[in-house]
C-alpha cells in the first residue's frame, strides 16, 4: 500500500542527547578494522587540530538511524519495516563528531515515492551539538519492497 | 584539519592506493555489537535464507565504513571528509568459514573543486559484483 504523501515535510521532535564516548568510538573503530590514531589517541587527534578523539565518518549513522525510528515506527505512516532495505546513505559534515559531544537529531521526511510497488522513503537527520551548532546532516533512503502477491 | 595530501599535488584521475578488506561472520557479529544493528540477516544464516537472501550478508553500513578508509588513509586526517555518500547496489554475501568474503575498494580523484576540496569517486566490489554505486566523497586537502 502506497504511503501517504501528506507526510512529506513532516519533522519529528529532536531526540534526547546522545553522549559520544571515547570508548564507544574505539569499539566502533576496532569493529571496522580502523587503525587511524585520530579515533583512539587524543594527542594524535589534537595534532590534526581536533579537541578530542574523533569518530569514523559513518559512526553517526548509529545515532541518526535510531532517531529515524520515530519515522519508521510511526503507526500513522504505516511503513512495513520487515520489507525495508537500505537504499542510499549520505552525510555532509560541518565538523567531525568527537568524544564529549552531546548530539540531538531532528528527523524530517524529505520524500515519499512509490515505484513499481516499492515504497521509497527519504529521511533527513539534522545533528546538532549541545551548543545548538550544526555538526552533520545524514540522508537515508529506505526502500520497502512490494509485498508478493498472495 | 590538516590533511597530509596537498590540493596542488593532485590531478583529476589521481588514483588513491586501493585496499581489500576481509569480512567474516565474526567481523559482522562484532560490527553488530559496535553499531547496534542486530538485524539477524547479518549473522543468522537460517533467517537470511528464510527472507530470500542467498546467505548472511554484511551490513551495508559496514561496507560504507570500509570503503571510506581508502580515502581517510590517504588524507591522514579523517576530519578532512566533508561529504560522503553511497548507493547500496548488491549485498556483500558472507559465507561461513574462516575465509568469509573480501571487499575490494578503489578510488580516484574525479574533480577538483574551487574551495580547496576534491571529489573522490570510489568503487567497491565483492565476489565480482559491484556492491556500492554512486559512491563519492568530498575531502578538504591541505
Amino acid at each position: 500500500m502506497a504511503l501517504d504523501q501528506s507526510f512529506v515535510g513532516r519533522t519529528y521532535p529532536p531526540t534526547p542527547p546522545y553522549e559520544v564516548g571515547r570508548e564507544k568510538i574505539r569499539e566502533f573503530a576496532e569493529a571496522v578494522g580502523e587503525t587511524n590514531p585520530a579515533y583512539t589517541d587524543p594527542e594524535a587527534a589534537k595534532a590534526f587540530g581536533h579537541p578530542d578523539v574523533i569518530a569514523p565518518p559513518t559512526f553517526v549513522f548509529s545515532i541518526t538511524f535510531r532517531a529515524a525510528g520515530q519515522v519508521i515506527e510511526d503507526p500513522q505512516l504505516g511503513l512495513d519495516y520487515s520489507r525495508v532495505v537500505h537504499g542510499d546513505q549520505k552525510f555532509a559534515y560541518v565538523r567531525p563528531v568527537r568524544a564529549g559531544d552531546r548530539l540531538t537529531v531532528t528527523s524530517t521526511i524529505e520524500g515519499i515515492k512509490s515505484l513499481a510497488g516499492n515504497d521509497i522513503l527519504d529521511i533527513r537527520g539534522e545533528v546538532h551539538d549541545e551548543a545548538g551548532e550544526h555538526v552533520v546532516t545524514a540522508w537515508t533512503k529506505l526502500v520497502a519492497r512490494a509485498a508478493e502477491e498472495a | 584539519m590538516t590533511a597530509k595530501i596537498a590540493y596542488d599535488d593532485v590531478e583529476v584521475g589521481t588514483e588513491l592506493p586501493a585496499q581489500t578488506f576481509p569480512v567474516t561472520r565474526a567481523t559482522l557479529v562484532r560490527y553488530a555489537g559496535a553499531s547496534g544493528d542486530f538485524n539477524p540477516i547479518h549473522w543468522n544464516e537460517r533467517f537470511a535464507k528464510e527472507v530470500g537472501l542467498p546467505d548472511v550478508i554484511a551490513h551495508g553500513m559496514f561496507t560504507m565504513a570500509e570503503a571510506i578508509r581508502v580515502v581517510t588513509d590517504w588524507t591522514g586526517d579523517p576530519g578532512a571528509v566533508v561529504e560522503y555518500g553511497v548507493r547500496f547496489t548488491k549485498p556483500v554475501v558472507v559465507p561461513d568459514g574462516d575465509e568469509g568474503a573480501v571487499i575490494e575498494v578503489g578510488a580516484k580523484v574525479a574533480a577538483k573543486l574551487d574551495d580547496g576540496t576534491v571529489r573522490v569517486d570510489l568503487t567497491a566490489t565483492s565476489g565480482g559484483q559491484k556492491v556500492l554505486g554512486m559512491s563519492r566523497a568530498v575531502v578538504r586537502l591541505a
